[in-house]
This record gives structure tokens, sequence and C-alpha cells, in this order.
């Protein structure tokens, strides 16, 4: 099969690693090949966080740069942080709720506004799907199913080499019981924005 | 996946797993009993995983209190006919180093595997050292895995090697390998034996200079025989695509080199070296017998490819080599895919279809690691640093260690000046006491104390010296993780058991100067460092208070808020304490950020005008 290379990039905390291995065992799961790479340890200390997962016949899960098929960012200048790996020919799934860092004041950068960074990905990248995935989560009933958000628009990309009822079964083995109906619902939202962009 | 499955799962089934826990289903699969480390990225998931399963295993796990004990445990152990796995990060193997240097001289009964998890590029590391120089310098067998498969079946493999040869295996893993995840089938998990028994042979365990010197004339043969192996073993396997160049590599370079070969389609051969040391010779020899070229790609020194030019030499063979002493590749740091295809692209004068890649035009803010909303470390430098104003105090040291702590080396803290490894906070603080007329003030984490701090600590009341220690007990092993250590009630079984009271170990060193702190009282804590800072001697301070990081520690029911009126914009809290939850908004007015505020009340407390409260 054609391989198919998916970045994920935000901040420690906000549950990419769990996201990333709902996915990859979803593929799994579906006899597809997977490789996944994963940044522990400092880096969780709130810095950046990114994971990569390669689906199809690959040895490294690192995927070169201006190929990555799918970037899902969870925080906006992170998504800018990893325009290096995506191409004109990437989707892009982007949350648009900002987090700040600590030491902004006294970077010399100023953080830029998410109209600014959603006309720059259009620039780079071939579709972009923008969403407050935050808010659809606190409205799911709980603010740490964001990341479930993500994953639901994810697997609503034309391309997407995954069944959205495999993946759904992955986040049941994988998940805590107690929180699979805020999950799902979370999951169900943000697939349906994406569906119901690519249709309108 | 449920943790539990690394030990549950029967055989024959697929699991996506990350390379340590990879590690720990191999293991078990080779009938491990005893287990331990001391924990450190990129290894530190094995000992978790280990701390979750070892009960159900019926194996027994320590965290030891650091990675020379551990090593002394798992060699003991395998001395008596126990199946033992240490493993640590690079530079715990420095620590370990002392006994590991004897105990591939003494050997084993059963299998013992060591694995050393390498940091190139530094994720989370003070330097960058390739410990494939301690196969060498110790003289031990080495395989180097490229994926979490390969560290499941290598571990099966390793342990046999170990008995067939009764030496310890090194196994090399790095970050990029040891973080991997990916398809894993299993086998069998074999209850290993827990108890042995020690059969007293001074011949072979004791190495004093008579027995030292028949130990060493058996290691350097066993080397030997080795060596053949090396040619001869499955693991080291030719990849012919009809080349004139050939590519030797191992590890996850390796995953790099097949991916740029298989995509690009080309006539490239490939040599990969999994049982990397003793280096097979004469493998090397029958792979470049049609070659015109050779490559090296390994990470990080140019270790197999000195091996290389070797071998070229001592047979008179004019080669081309590449690799990083010929700059074709870089000398430092991790290589990517792009390093690999970049290389390829000169070796083989060819271009490749490769993307265009471009960069965010806008400005990007960076995004450092930095200490947790609520961190008692940020109250202790805050109030480290208001003690040295008062007193006038200037041009103060302030020697650091291992852990989150070090992340005090950003402003406003600035509180660490000088690092070199575990431990090395206080015993630098002895030198700067005698070399210079500074003031010193250093800081060590309680599971650093433990591991390194004690004997320094001897040091420096013994030979009077005259510095500030703060201890900072958050009562983890924070930084990895969160793992348990000495000084608390709980072991890495998971069992209760003796803890250990770092005041009395403070106290029978002989220091003369004890407090304890509660670093969340700030107004105490100031009061309480500028009297160790006047004290003539050692003096301790024990700042207690758990991680924020910690089950039950936040106190997540006290919202604060900036009430605006009060507030005069003096930013004592945005500047000097510095939380990350306390930010300006776009009308610069300060605020606490509800997401992020543990409710610590620490800024409350630095607030002069009185203006931080409770949100009722």
């Amino acid at each position: 099969m054609k391989s198919y290379s998916i970045y994920i990039s935000g901040v420690g905390g906000q549950g990419i690693i769990k996201t990333s291995t709902v996915m990859g065992e979803a593929a799994m799961k579906t006899e597809l090949p997977v490789v996944m790479s994963e940044v522990h340890g400092m880096a969780q200390r709130g810095g950046s966080v990114s994971t990569e997962l390669k689906i199809g016949d690959n040895y490294s899960p690192i995927i070169e740069l201006g190929s990555a098929d799918l970037l899902i960012s969870f925080e906006p200048v992170e998504a800018l942080r990893a325009v290096p790996k995506i191409s004109n020919e990437s989707f892009v799934i982007l949350n648009t709720n900002p987090i700040y860092p600590f030491n902004l004041s006294e970077s010399g950068v100023t953080y830029p506004d998410v109209e600014e960074v959603l006309i720059e990905l259009d620039k780079k990248a071939s579709k972009i799907y923008a969403l407050d995935a935050d808010k659809i989560a606190r409205e799911s009933g709980h603010p740490l199913s964001m990341n479930m958000v993500m994953l639901g628009a994810a697997a609503a990309v034309e391309g997407f080499p995954i069944e959205k009822e495999t993946i759904i079964n992955s986040m049941k083995a994988n998940l805590p019981e107690k929180s699979l109906e805020i999950n799902l619902k979370a999951f169900n939202t943000g697939f349906s924005f994406v569906e119901s962009s690519n249709n309108s | 996946m449920n943790i539990k499955e690394v030990l549950t799962a029967k055989e024959n089934q697929k699991l996506f797993l990350l390379g340590n826990e990879a590690a720990v289903r191999g293991a078990l699969e080779a009938g491990v009993g005893l287990a331990s480390t001391y924990p450190g990225t990129p290894s530190s998931e094995i000992g978790d995983v280990f701390s979750k399963l070892a009960e159900d295993a019926g194996i027994y796990f320590e965290f030891s209190t650091n990675e020379k004990v551990a090593l002394e445990v798992a060699a003991s152990a395998a001395a008596s006919g126990v199946r033992s796995f240490t493993f640590m990060k690079h530079v715990g193997v420095n620590v370990a180093s002392d006994s590991l240097m004897s105990a591939v001289y003494t050997g084993v009964e059963a299998g013992m595997v060591i694995l050393s998890a390498d940091d190139p590029s530094m994720f989370s590391s003070q330097n960058e050292q390739d410990n494939r120089h301690y196969a060498r310098l110790a003289n031990m067998p080495m395989v180097e895995p490229s994926s979490p498969e390969e560290i499941q079946k290598l571990m099966g493999y390793s342990f046999e090697l170990s008995e067939q040869f009764k030496l310890p295996v090194l196994m090399r893993t790095t970050t990029r390998v040891s973080h991997m995840r990916g398809v894993v089938e299993t086998g069998k998990v074999e209850p290993g034996a827990t108890k042995g028994f020690f059969k007293r042979d001074p011949q072979r365990f004791v190495p004093v200079p008579a027995t030292a010197m028949i130990m060493h004339k058996n290691l350097v043969q066993k080397m030997e025989e080795l060596r053949k192996l090396s040619n001869s073993s499955e693991l080291n396997k030719i990849y012919r695509r009809n080349g004139k160049v050939g590519i030797v590599t191992s590890g996850g370079a390796f995953n790099y080199v097949m991916d740029a070969v298989h995509e690009n389609d080309l006539n490239v051969d490939v040599l990969k070296v999994t049982l990397t040391h003793p280096f097979p010779d004469e493998l090397l020899l029958e792979f470049i017998n049609d070659l015109d070229a050779v490559v090296v790609v390994e990470e990080v020194d140019p270790i197999m490819e000195r091996e290389v030019l070797s071998i070229l030499g001592r047979n008179g063979i004019d080669m081309v080599v590449h690799g990083k002493l010929d700059h074709t590749m870089p000398m430092i740091y991790e290589y990517t895919p792009n390093i690999i295809l970049g290389m390829l692209e000169t070796v083989l004068n060819q271009e490749f279809p490769q993307q265009n890649v471009s960069i965010s035009s806008i400005p990007i803010p960076e995004r450092p690691p930095t200490l947790c909303p609520g961190c008692p470390h940020r109250s202790v430098y805050y109030s480290v640093k208001n003690a040295v104003k008062s007193l006038g105090l200037t041009d103060v040291i302030y020697p650091t260690d291992i852990g989150c702590y070090t992340l005090g080396i950003t402003s406003p803290y600035d509180a660490a000046d000088y690092l070199l490894s575990m431990g090395s906070s206080i015993g630098t603080s002895c030198g700067f006491s005698k070399a210079t007329n500074q003031s010193v003030v250093c800081f060590i984490g309680d599971s650093t104390f433990f591991h390194a701090g004690i004997p320094p600590l001897i040091n420096a009341v013994h030979n009077k010296d005259r510095f500030v220690l703060v201890i900072l007990d958050n009562r983890t092993t924070a930084m990895t993780g969160g793992q348990p250590h000495p000084g608390l009630p709980v072991d890495g079984m998971g069992w209760e058991a003796p803890e250990i009271s770092i005041d009395a170990i403070v106290e029978a060193a002989g220091v003369k100067f004890v407090r304890k702190i509660n670093p969340m009282n700030i107004k105490k804590s100031n009061e309480t460092l500028i009297e160790a800072l006047e004290f003539d001697g050692v003096s301790v301070v024990i700042s207690q208070h758990p991680c924020m990081l910690t089950k039950g520690s936040r106190s997540k029911k006290v919202q604060l808020e900036v009430n605006q009126e009060k507030c005069d914009d003096c930013l004592i809290c945005l500047e000097k304490l510095a939380c990350t939850a306390i930010y300006k908004d776009d009308k610069s007015k300060v605020r606490i950020d509800p997401k992020l505020c543990n409710g610590c009340n620490v800024c409350v407390q630095v607030c002069p005008e009185r203006a931080i409260r409770v949100k009722k």
C-alpha cells in the first residue's frame, strides 16, 4: 500500500501520545503495518510535543520533511512549527485555541493572531479544517476530551486509512470506561465537523 | 491496551508496544527473575512497566538507589543463577561502570542483560555520549536493536548468549528506538527462577591481582570466540541490491537507510549489524567484495567506521569509506531521514524526487519546558533569591543537579550556575568553597540526594566547607515520571517499605545546621534561608512539599484571581515569581489562568498589595 504519514503536534499534557496510540492500535487491528515515534521526558513539562505515525511498509516512524499526509495540530503555533513536515498536498486539522508560552513577554516574539496562522497554513497546505476543539470538548462533557475531538476530525478526512468503527473500538480498549461516553461524543462531534465541511 | 497486557497477552498476539514496553515483554518471555534500575529517560518506562507487573509476574523488581547498585544487584543475582536485567540511561552506565568493568571479569552464571538507553540529540540529557564505547572498554558483547520488535526478540537471544559465554550482554538503544512504537508478536512468557544458589568460588568471583590476571586472559579468549560468532550470526545480515555502493549501519539509523533505499529504489547494498561488538570483520570483507565504496551510517561516534577502516587497512584493501571522519555524515546529533537522503544523493551523485520544504514565514515563539504551576521548586528559588538580596550578597554561585529543578536555569530564577552529573551540586560546592570567597547555594533533589549526594556531603563536613545545601524534597523522582525512592514508604514492587529519613542522614553526616521548611510558606522560608546563609559551615535546608504532579497534591478547589482594583501593576508575581498560570491579558492586566492555577497560594503571599485572593 501507499504509505500514509500523520504528524501530530501540540503542547505537553494535551493527550497527544494517547491519541496517537489509539490510532496506531486501530491500524494494527486492521492488519496495516504501523510505526510511531513519541517524545517523552523533558519535553513534557509544558514544552512542545509531537508524535509521528506512519501507516504502510516503513522501517522508520520519522516522517521526511515535506511529506506528511496529515497534520493534526492541537495548538495554533505548534502547527506553524510543524510546517516543514507538510507540503501543499497535506491536509491540516487545527485546534484554534491558543496556549501562550510562559516566556512570551520576554521572548521578543509576539503570539500571532489565529487568523494569521490560518492564512499562513493555507499557503502551505492543501486543505485546513479549523475548529475550536477545546470548546467542543467542554460541550461534550469534559475539557480533557479535546484530543478525541481531534481524533474524530482526523477519521473523517479524505484518504485517512483507518475505518471509523475500528478507531472507536480502539478507543474502547484504551480509554477509561467511565469517560467513554463523553469521549465518544467528542469524537463524533469532531468527525461530523470535518464531514459537514467536506459536504458544504 | 491496558499496560498489564505486556504480561498477560498470550502467545502469538499482536501488541502495539513502545520499545521500552517491548523490552519488558522480551525479558518476561526470556524468564527474567530479577530486574533493577535507577530511572532515567529514555529508559524510564521499562521500570514503570516492571513496577506495575512484577508482582503478578512473580518476579522481583527494584528501583535501586543508583545505577551502580542496580548493576550490582543484577550481577550478584546472575552469579547466583537468576536471570537478571538491569537498565539505565546512557549516563547511568557511567555511575555503574566501576562495577561493570569487574562484572565482565567475574562473569555470570545465569544470563545478565544490561540495557543502555542512549540519547542522541539530548532530548533529556546532559550529554550524548555513545555507550557503544563501553562494550569495547569492558570487553563485552553488544547488540543494537532497530525496533520494538527487535528489542523483544533480542532480549531472549541476549540471555542465551550471556549464558553461553558466561558474560553480561550490553543492549544499546537510542531514544528513537526506546520511544518508537511498533507491532510486536508475542512469544510465551516463561516464569523465571527468582531464587538461585550462590556457589562459592573465589577464583572466579573475587578479582584480586592474582585472579584478575587469569580472568582478563579468559575474557580476551571469550571475545575472540565471540568475534567468530559475530561473523556467522544471523543477526548480522546483508541485503543485496546489486549495488556498487554499500552501507554498513546499525540501530535506529538502519531504519532511515532502508526507507531511503526502498522509496527511491536504489541499487545500494546494506549490511545491518545487530551483534555489533565484536564487529564481524570477515562478514564485512564478504560484504565489500564487489563494492566500489562503503558508507558507514551510525549514531553518534564513528565507531564502526573505525572498525571498517582498520579491517580494510589490515587486509590491504584500497576502498573509499564515507562516514563521519570524511565529513560525509554529521559528527554529532541524531540522524534524520533527510540527512540520509542528502548523503545518498552526494555519494551516488544522483537526485531524488524530494518534496519542497518550506518554513513558517510568521516568527514562531519558542515553547521551552518549564516548572509546573504551583511547583514547590519555584517558591524555593523565589525565597533563595530574596534571602540573598536582603543580605546584600553578590556573585553567589548556584551549583545545581539533575532533575526538574535544573529548569531553574531560566530567568528570573537564574539558579543554575554549574552542573556536571548526578550529585555534582554538592561535590562542586566543596570545590567552590575552597577555591573562591563567593557564597555558594546548591540545590539537589531528594532522589538525587539518595543517588549520589551523601558521599559529597560527608566530604563537605569533614573538610570544613562553607555553603548552603538546599535539598528539594518533593517526595518523588519527578522528572522521570514520578518513581518512588528510598525516602518513601513504598518500593518498586508497590510494597510497603521503610522510609529513609533525609534529615537523619544529614545529621549523621555531622551537619550542625539542619532546618526543614515548607517552601509554600514564603515568609518562614525566607527567614530560615537567611539564617542558613549566615551560618559558618555547611548548612542544610530541607525544603519539603510534594510535587504538584503527585496525585492529591493540587488544591484545585481553591481558585485564585487578581483583584484589579488593588493591583498596581508592580509585576512581582509575573516577573519575579513567574508562575506560568499568571499572565498579562490583551489590556495589559495581570490575570490568573484558572485552567493552569493549582491554588498553591504562593502568589497571594508575594503580592505586596494583597491583590490576589480566592475567587468566590
